[in-house]
């Protein structure tokens, strides 16, 4: 297991790229979701004020 | 009418891509989860080390496999971007701006890569070559399109702009891929090929050729999950969307 992370000396650098890979597509695969979450209550709101205008005489 | 082509203009209504993306998300993120984990294994764990590079070369396995994303959702993303300037389809606006994110993602990845593989292997974490300029120009026009398509309020209008600017930058693409051959380069040329024989050994190259597919896939996957939100935002006042507003509403007591 050791000599696995060691990489035969190059893990400052292999482990790196396969950080960043892992974050990048991480954070890209989040992404979508936050905004999808965060639309949906922006509609919401705007649903409920069109709503409470109208039931306003 | 021919079933294929029925289904393909029903797939162009933004309600029925909604759901249909939705369906298929989960598959397609387990699918690219599966043969990146494969594929990861073969490579860090079953692969020997390469007899110059030692360990260092299975940086191979996160760059290259970025790399020909970088320039495949390019291509998807121009092609897309012709499609909506030609035919006006308003999905094809949504797919080529939803792809921008993802390949420049996948561009940041082949030059950070790169550049841990550079160090090492040739002493240096830049030069300003061939095959790493055009790479990093390749970044630079995604950001191009990503900037230009926010810096314009109407959302199908920005699309269009960003779109041309996508097709005119596809000059790009043949400069990038043949770089390594038109000029003399510090970059290694191809060890992979599509046509004949590749100089690569088999143990070292099934673990490539499944993290390309599971990259695929993966962006497939962001790609339907983008668009779906995008196009929740287009339609935002559209029945459909504020239907399922509605139902998605949590409950307050």
């Amino acid at each position: 297991m050791h000599e696995f992370l060691a990489m035969g000396g190059y893990a400052g650098y292999v482990w790196p790229a396969y950080a960043v890979f892992f974050l990048m597509l991480l954070a890209d695969a989040l992404a979508p979701l936050w905004q999808r979450r965060r639309s949906l209550r922006d509609l919401r709101a705007r649903l409920a004020r069109q709503a409470a205008r109208k039931s306003t005489p | 009418m021919n079933p294929l082509i029925l289904w393909f203009h029903k797939l162009g209504s933004p309600p029925y891509f909604y759901r249909f993306a939705g369906r298929w998300l989960p598959w397609l993120y387990t699918l690219a989860l599966i043969a990146g984990v494969i594929g990861l294994y073969g490579g860090l764990v079953i692969a020997p080390a390469d007899y110059q590079q030692g360990d260092s070369f299975r940086i191979i396995y996160v760059h290259v496999p970025c790399a020909w994303m970088s320039l495949f959702v390019y291509a998807f993303m121009a092609a897309n971007g012709f499609i909506a300037l030609v035919w006006r389809i308003k999905l094809s606006e949504t797919l080529a701006m939803a792809s921008a994110p993802i390949g420049a993602a996948f561009t940041f990845i082949t030059l950070v890569s790169g550049s841990l593989w550079g160090k090492p292997m040739w002493g240096t974490w830049w030069t300003w070559d061939a095959r790493l300029t055009s790479e990093l120009v390749l970044l630079f026009l995604y950001f191009g399109v990503i900037g230009l398509y926010h810096a314009i309020e109407d959302t199908r209008q920005a699309a269009r702009a960003a779109a041309f600017l996508a097709l005119v930058g596809v000059v790009n693409l043949p400069i990038v891929h043949y770089s390594v051959v038109w000029w003399n380069t510090l970059h290694q040329g191809s060890t992979v090929s599509l046509m004949g024989q590749s100089k690569i050994s088999a143990s070292m190259l099934w673990p490539l050729l499944t993290l390309t597919f599971a990259t695929h896939v993966y962006f497939f996957a962001s790609l339907l999950a983008r668009s779906r939100v995008a196009l929740l935002e287009l339609e935002s006042g559209k029945e459909w969307v504020r239907a399922l507003a509605s139902a998605t509403e949590p409950n307050h007591a």
